[in-house]
Formats: structure tokens, sequence, C-alpha cells
């Protein structure tokens, strides 16, 4: 049997040789490592800021695959983070004097840690599926009222129940989080999220974004597709919940608020609607942002009044810049674009394909 | 039997200020298909117009009727000017662009509006509530048994405001050219504009005219609770919104009833289960309408034209 032709590949025009090019990656991660390490020896807050960043990119990645991806519009991300939050934390708690037997106690605590996690998710991803099958069946802004009052129902609830501390918030949840813990969980979403988009699941989020009726049109399931989105991506929040509950000293309802899920919206909508990279990179310059401006005030010596307002003055900009965004350049910095797409000719690209 | 009656009263008198608002809601939805998220915001800074008129006038004046009057005119002009500037630089730019721009735009415009008000720099009052003069002396008008039944007075004020403000909006709707005109443009705003109707005009007057409504309903809910706090837009807002689903979106007797349902049901539940629940009370009542009877109660889910 005669094998058909492959067809020509072209070929990459790369300045670096193809026998260097197999290594790139560690060569990238090995001073990143270090970093990373000089990093967190030197101070906690830097340990805090790191991982506060990883839990803003799972945020911003997972909520990218709804609001990005799948053109319908969640603004009660926060929520999602809470019910995860709140699970696993107090799971956590619970499970604290508890160690499994056959494993070192470090490894036995990670264990279960991530086993709190898992819950957490799960639970998360069963309420994004309550709240979503009802208002994804139909037109997509009911999504952003019902999400919306979903945080506040998650507030009153938590506020109502001792288990959850009320008010007061729980304490003493274990310190199990580390940076290398959010990282990999920033690993696994942006894995998920770019698998999503280059398979035919991601082909179908596309079409109900473009148009939905034109995509039911074309046989596709247009609420299943959108369900099962809404579900990973509330899963996802509900793991970075859990990630944040086992890093900070307390977690109480102010913690997750409509603020919270505007932030993470922002970062979604200034990266590009659509875009994983955009969001990472989003994600980490509005965490960042805060730091660097209060720093500055600080270093100017502005009698910390201006750096104390850093806080409250970054809302009202935030629904400032969504608005100007929108007027100008609705389609966020990169668009539907991946950061590979937008970077300057002579760094080597990926090749245009699937995804 | 007595306390029932209470709950009723009061239920109805929240109802229908509920009822105001959803009305703006229900009113832009029909001409634009789009959810106004702003509405309650806006709602938000015509009370605080009107607080600052209240306190311009001073003790004496602001009590008699010509200055009550004087607050609620300042307040609904000044929201149907703040709705106008609104509708024609930030939603009209993008009236032909995919609907979710305008959805985000007016996300941003609510965050803008009910955070920039928190803020104390220049006039921005700051976060903290602040009381809202009583500007209709509260006295009890009709009481049954010894203090069993109280209605008082601002309830049956702000009921007889409501009713009138909803049978002149009928009125308008039904009755006269620039009601016709909506009428039209609601159903299809591009063959209307064929037809000759001044669409950008009549949905800019819609703007205005829901605005001011809203910031009427402000007044009576800042009247009723006597303190006025940035984020009561956000509040009243979504139970409105809630309201005007309940009754089927775009439906204007429908987000009058759904608004009475919803004071009623909030009112209950307060009364008889646990008061801390109540801002739950609207959501979880949202889903289970929108899980049952997608449509609302009068509306029906339209098939999506190409």
């Amino acid at each position: 049997m005669m094998e058909t032709p492959a067809l020509p590949v072209p070929e990459a025009r790369s300045p670096i040789p193809a026998s260097l090019r197999g290594i790139f990656p560690v060569l990238v991660a090995l001073p990143v490592l270090a970093l990373f390490q000089w990093l967190l020896s030197e101070s906690p807050f830097a340990v805090y800021l790191l991982s506060v960043m990883g839990v803003n990119i799972i945020l911003a990645v997972s909520l990218n695959i709804v609001n990005g991806m799948t053109g319908q519009f969640s603004i009660g991300h926060a929520g999602f983070m809470a019910v995860g939050a709140y699970i696993s934390g107090v799971l956590s708690l619970n499970l604290k004097e508890v160690a499994l037997s056959f494993l070192p106690v470090a490894a036995s605590d990670q264990v279960l840690f991530t086993v709190a996690l898992l819950v957490g998710g799960l639970a998360a991803a069963a309420c994004g599926f309550l709240v979503g099958l009802p208002s994804l069946r139909l037109r997509g802004d009911y999504l952003a009222i019902v999400t919306l009052g979903f945080g506040e129902i998650i507030r009153v609830v938590v506020q109502n129940t001792d288990a959850f501390g009320r008010a007061l918030g729980l304490s003493g949840i274990p310190q199990y989080s580390s940076p290398y813990m959010v990282y990999f969980w920033v690993f696994l979403v942006v894995l998920v999220a770019r698998r999503i988009a280059g398979s035919s699941h991601g082909r179908s989020l596309w079409a109900i974004r473009e148009d939905e009726v034109a995509a039911e049109a074309m046989g596709v399931d247009t609420t299943g597709y959108k369900v099962r989105s809404f579900v990973i991506s509330s899963f996802f929040a509900g793991i970075a919940g859990g990630l944040f509950a086992h890093f900070v000293p307390i977690i109480n309802p102010g913690s997750f608020t409509f603020v919270k899920s505007m932030e993470i919206v922002v970062m979604v909508v200034l990266g590009g609607l659509g875009s994983t990279t955009g969001a990472i990179v989003a994600a980490i310059f509005l965490t960042l942002l805060p730091e660097g401006l209060r720093s500055l005030f600080n270093a100017l010596g502005t009698e910390g009044t201006l750096a104390q307002k850093v806080d409250q003055i970054r809302m009202p900009i935030y629904g400032l810049m969504l608005v100007a965004l929108m007027l100008s350049r609705p389609q966020g910095l990169f668009g539907m674009r991946e950061i590979w797409d937008v970077l300057p000719r002579w760094i080597p690209r990926r090749r245009r394909g699937l995804s | 039997m007595a306390q029932l009656l209470q709950h009723l009263i009061n239920g109805l008198a929240a109802g229908t200020i509920y009822a105001l608002v959803a009305l703006g809601y229900t009113m832009v939805y029909g001409v634009l298909k789009l959810i106004n998220f702003a509405h309650g915001d806006v709602m938000m800074v015509g009370v605080y117009m009107g607080y600052a008129t209240a306190f311009v006038l001073g003790r004496e004046a602001r009590s008699s009727l010509l200055g009550v009057a004087l607050i609620f005119a300042v307040a609904m002009l000044g929201c149907a000017l703040l709705g106008f500037l609104i509708e024609r630089f930030a939603y009209r730019p993008l009236r032909e662009k995919p609907r979710l721009t305008a959805l985000i735009t007016a996300i941003g415009i609510s965050f803008a509006l009910s955070y920039g008000f928190q803020l104390d720099i220049g006039f921005l009052p700051g976060a903290s509530p602040r009381a809202f003069p009583e500007v209709i002396e509260p006295t009890e008008w009709l009481i049954i048994g010894d203090r069993d039944v109280v209605v008082w007075n601002w309830q049956v004020i702000s009921f007889l405001i409501a009713v009138a403000l909803m049978v002149g909006l009928q009125y308008l709707v039904f009755r006269t050219r620039f009601g016709r005109a909506m009428r039209a443009v609601s159903w299809d705003h591009r063959v209307a504009a064929l037809m000759g109707i001044p669409t950008d005009r009549v949905i800019a007057l819609t703007f205005m005219l829901g605005s001011a409504l809203a910031a009427g309903a402000g007044l009576l809910y800042a009247i009723k609770d006597t303190s006025v706090s940035p984020l009561m837009g956000l509040y009243v807002g979504l139970k409105a919104f809630v309201a005007a689903v309940i009754g089927g979106i775009g439906h204007v007797p429908g987000a009058v009833v759904g608004a009475l349902v919803l004071g009623l049901v909030e009112e209950f539940v307060v009364g008889y289960a646990a008061s801390t629940w109540r801002d739950a009370v609207a959501f979880g009542f949202l889903i289970l309408v929108l899980l049952v009877k997608p449509g609302g109660l009068f509306g029906r889910v339209a098939a999506e034209k190409v």
C-alpha cells in the first residue's frame, strides 16, 4: 500500500539551531526557578504576593473559559471561589489532627490538602451546575444577574452558618499552601484551557460565542456546552479559593465580594476575551499594579494618604477602565490571539494551526 | 391575623418602590434589549441629589409641600440628565456592536458609580451610610386594634405616588404618539427608523424617563429607610431587576406585578422565617422562576430571530 505523501510542513525560520531548540524551555525555566527560590528565601511577603498572583491567574484563566471562549458573561466568580475556600477550609480544619500513618507528616498534610482542594472544587462545580442550568438555557445576560445574585446568596449563607464562622470568618486553617502547589494548579488550569481551545469542544464554544443561533443550527448542543464550560470554570474557581484559604491567616465573607468578581472580570476583559495568555498577563499586571503604586507613593512620601487610598481608588478605576476598553478597544490587549501571535517578528513563533 | 395584615401592608409598600425601579429596567430592555446594569446606581445618584437639595433647603423648607416637590424635581431631572449622558456616550456608540460589549460597559458604569461614590474626595460622599432627613414627618394614620396593624403616612404617600406614576406611564406608552414610537422601536428599531421614527431620540427619551422614575423610587426608598448609602443602588437595583424578570422582562404591567410579588415574598420570609436571610430571598426566588417559568409570569420565551 502506498503511503499518501505528507503535506510539506513549512520550515519554521528561527535563529536558534534545531539542536538547541529542545533544551530551550529548560534554559528559560532554570533562571526563573532560581529567581523563585531567591525571592522565596528573601521575604514572606514575596511568597504571599506570588501566591496571590497564582490564585488570580487561576481565577482569570478559568473565568476566561466562560466569558471569553463561550461568550457568556459571569460576574460572580468570587462566589465560586468562596464555596471552594470555605468547603476546603472547613475540611482542613476538621482534619487538622488527622495524619496518614503510612506517610511522613509533610506528605500526609499535602495529601489531605489535595483532597480538601478537590472536594472544594467539586462543591464549587456543583454550585456552578445548579446556577448555570437555569440561566444558561436562556439568553446569556441572565447569567450575569444570576451569578451576581449567587455571590450574594453565598455571602448570606456564610453569615448565617456557625460552621463557617459567620461574619467573623474562619481562622486557624492549617497553612498547607505553598507557591509550588499554587503554580502546579496554574499549570493545570492553563493546560486545560489550552486543550479546550484546541479541541473540537473548544470549536463548539467559539461557535456559540460568535453566533449562538448559527451554532445551534449546525447541531451544536448549545446548552450542554455552555453548562459544561461553566462547570469547568467554577471547579477551578473553587480550587483557587481552596488554595487561597490555605495561605491567608483568615477568610471572611469580605474576601469574596462583588469587588473580587469584578477584579477577575477586568483581568479577563483587559487581557482579551478568549486569550488564555492575555488573561495571565493581565492577572500578573493587575496583581502587581496596586503594590507598585503603593510603594511608589510611599517612596514619594505623600504622608501615606495616597498609598492608603490605592485600594479605594482602584475600584472606580476598574469600572471606568471597562467602559474605556469597550469604547476604544473591545477586544482587549490580545483579542482572541495568544501572546506568541503578537510577539515581535524576531522571536521564534509557534506555527499557526489549531488554537 | 393582624400580623398577616401588617405584613401584607409592609410588603405592598416595599413592592411599589421596587415596581418603580423595575419599570425603568423593563422599558430600557424593551427598546434596546439591553439590561441596563447601571440603573440602580443612577437611582443612588438621584437619591444623593435629593439629599443635597434637602440639605441646602434646610430643616424648615424641606418639610413643606413645595420643598418635597423641589427635592423630587431636582433628583428626577438630574437623573434624567445623567441617564441621557450615559446613553449618549456609553451605550449609543456600541449599539451595533456585539451585545456583550454593551453589557460589559453597563457593568463598568455601575461599578464606577457605586464605588466612585464611596471615595471621600471632593464632593463625593464617602462609604458610610448617611441619615436621610425626614422630609415627610412619619405619622401613623390607620391603627387597628391596640397598634396591631399600623399604616404609616409615608407608606400611603409612596403607594399613591407609585400608582400615579404607573398610570401616567401606561398612558404615555399606549395613548401618546411618543409611546407609539417607543413600541415601534421596541418591536424592531431598524424598521422603525425606516418608517421615519427618530430612533436615537426615542431611545434617549426612554432612558431619561426610566432614570427619572428610578430617582423618584429611590427617594421613596430613602424616606422609608431614612438612610442613603453608595451601595443602595446595587441592592435595590438587583431586586428590582429580579422583579422585572419575574414579571417577564419588557412587559410593563408584568414588572409591577412581579415587584409586588417580590415585595410580599420578601416581607413574609422576613416576618415568619428569618430576617437575616432577606437579601438571599430575591435571588433564590429568581433562580426558582427561571427554572419553572423562564419567560417570567407574563412574558414568553420568544424564538430568537436571525
